[in-house]
């Protein structure tokens, strides 16, 4: 009911829709709502970065997004269809990999492709193809184990979007590596994402990550989650790393700062995991 | 030379000091059973030297009767602890995936699991007509637990973050079971396969000395009641190279299946 006339037209798909959305996580006497009431919609092919306290929820709104968690109250939808549990067609990237350590490099990118029924040729070509995008090729033989974090990362981004997902979910996803290779891996992945063009949602806690790659800002209180600001970030595409200099960059980042040491924000909370309580 | 205190020595000095141990340790035992050393505790009167063991050793290696023992224990082994494999995989797989299935099996075999595998042999008699179904029973039985733990065990512990992650890539599953489940609990699984192989030649040797008419655990037996004494050794001897070789079958196998485990860089 959320597709648009001029969506189909355009071909434009990955239109995410957040309506009134709560979720709880455990149960009984542990239950806590991570999430309350929060709405949100994102346009297709947009890149909107996520911002908040550690444990103010984004993990768990991600964890729903990709259909690891249920939402107890409220309409989750991806281009009109209620989101119901896990599927390709909403990956998602966590902040420690999850790569299958006993296949190698190009038969963990291939394994959508093989749940798919894809030939084993044509699989590894597609595998192939989408890890020289991600400046990887020379590693198809490669254990996980073998690769450094960064590497490992850019394994982990080639297996969901070899899938074409109409939304790329992202949970802190460099939150692991060292700032050098932070800020190479957030030039590879704009740089995938312009060639491959996919609605993402990227949370992080690190303002600068957040105004470096999105379109969109979005910041959110402590537990339980609320949108408190919405910034639209003026800033052109392909950007450089120079930008992080820059005036504006630098007067949104001390608003953003402002925002979330605002002392109606309590103290950080126990982190969450977008598969629940941990 | 590095400040280090420790001492470099070439690798062929330290495979020297390891055979002079070994070679030290027979000549003890040469020495104590030639001269008939009694200790008061314990008496080398009737243990025979190392090289009347060697003489027996090679007219053992000369006979049939070798193949015959050897034969007939290495199929009460493959039999028992085949099936054992067979059932411990499956029921662990079982418990560890389904509540329904751990509520149904393990209450039982909680019960079983304590008992030691070899206090079974009375009652194995009595419930097999054949000695030689009996022998193979206690044989199973001994490999059965450390298998059904270890793969509960390992099915139980597979990262669920790598589960969510083949869920949202579209695995079904069934797919999930094979391609995540079954390599993820794998090395759990082939620990209890080797703690599950030690078990299983334990009870075999111990159920071929009381009920067996053939079987290395029975020769070493019948040398003791024939008074054949340096046999005796050459059958401890013969089931310590049974033992070595499944182990070492076994991780052979663990490591070709498995070769993620121990990565070989290619750069």
């Amino acid at each position: 009911m959320n597709i648009r006339v001029s969506d189909i037209s355009t071909n434009a798909v990955g239109r995410i829709g957040i309506e009134r959305i709560s979720i709880s996580l455990g149960a009984g006497l542990d239950a806590l709502e991570a999430v309350r009431d929060l709405d949100l919609e994102v346009s297709p092919g947009e890149f909107v970065c996520v911002l908040g306290p550690s444990g103010c929820g984004k993990s768990t709104l991600l964890g729903a997004l990709a259909g690891h968690l249920p939402v107890m109250d409220g309409r989750l939808t991806v281009d009109g269809q209620l989101v119901g549990g896990p599927s390709p067609d909403r990956g998602i990237v966590f902040q420690q990999h999850t790569l299958f350590p006993w296949k190698r490099v190009r038969d963990n990118v291939a394994f959508g492709p093989k749940m798919r029924g894809v030939g084993r040729a044509e699989r590894y070509r597609a595998a192939d193809e989408i890890l020289r995008l991600v400046g990887l090729a020379g590693f198809e033989q490669f254990y996980p184990s073998q690769l450094s974090g960064g590497m490992q990362q850019r394994v982990e981004i080639a297996r969901v979007l070899i899938n074409r997902p109409r939304v790329l979910l992202m949970d802190e996803p460099f939150g692991a590596l060292d700032a050098q290779t932070r800020s190479m891996m957030q030039e590879v992945l704009l740089d995938v994402w312009t060639r491959i063009p996919t609605t993402t949602v990227f949370v992080t806690h690190d303002i600068e990550e957040a105004l470096f790659l999105a379109d969109r800002v979005i910041v959110m209180s402590a537990r339980p989650g609320r949108v408190i600001d919405d910034i639209r970030l003026p800033f052109v595409r392909p950007r450089q790393s120079e930008l992080v200099t820059e005036s504006e960059f630098v007067r949104l980042k001390r608003q953003i700062l402002d925002l979330l040491r605002h002392p109606d924000n309590p103290p950080p909370l126990a982190r969450l995991s977008p598969l629940g309580v941990n | 030379m590095a400040a280090g205190r420790a001492v470099h020595w070439l690798p062929g000095a330290r495979w020297f000091v390891r055979a002079l141990s070994i070679f030290g340790c027979i000549a003890l035992w040469q020495l104590a059973s030639s001269l008939h050393l009694n200790l008061g505790v314990v008496t080398f009167r009737n243990v025979p030297p190392p090289n009347e063991v060697v003489q027996s050793a090679i007219v053992l290696l000369k006979s049939p009767k070798l193949m015959a023992h050897v034969g007939s224990s290495l199929w009460r082994v493959f039999a028992g602890y085949g099936a054992a494999v067979v059932f411990g995989i499956a029921f662990g797989f079982a418990i560890g995936r389904s509540r329904a299935a751990s509520d149904l099996l393990l209450p039982p075999l909680e019960l079983l699991r304590p008992i030691p595998a070899v206090a079974w042999i009375p009652l194995s008699i009595l419930i097999f007509p054949s000695s030689e179904m009996s022998m193979i029973f206690i044989t199973f039985l001994g490999a059965l637990f450390p298998i059904i733990l270890n793969t509960v065990h390992g099915v139980a512990n597979v990262d669920r973050r790598l589960i969510a992650s083949a869920r949202s890539l579209g695995g079904t599953p069934a797919a999930i079971l094979r391609e995540i489940v079954l390599p993820g609990a794998a090395p759990s699984i082939v620990t209890g396969l080797a703690i599950g192989m030690g078990t299983s030649w334990f009870c075999l040797v111990t159920a071929e000395m009381i009920s067996g008419q053939f079987g290395i655990g029975y020769y070493t037996w019948e040398a003791y009641t024939l008074q054949n004494y340096a046999d005796i050794i050459v059958g401890m001897l013969v089931i310590g190279l049974l033992g070595m070789g499944s182990s070492w079958l076994l991780t052979t196998l663990g490591r070709y299946l498995m070769p993620w485990q121990r990565p070989v860089v290619t750069r």
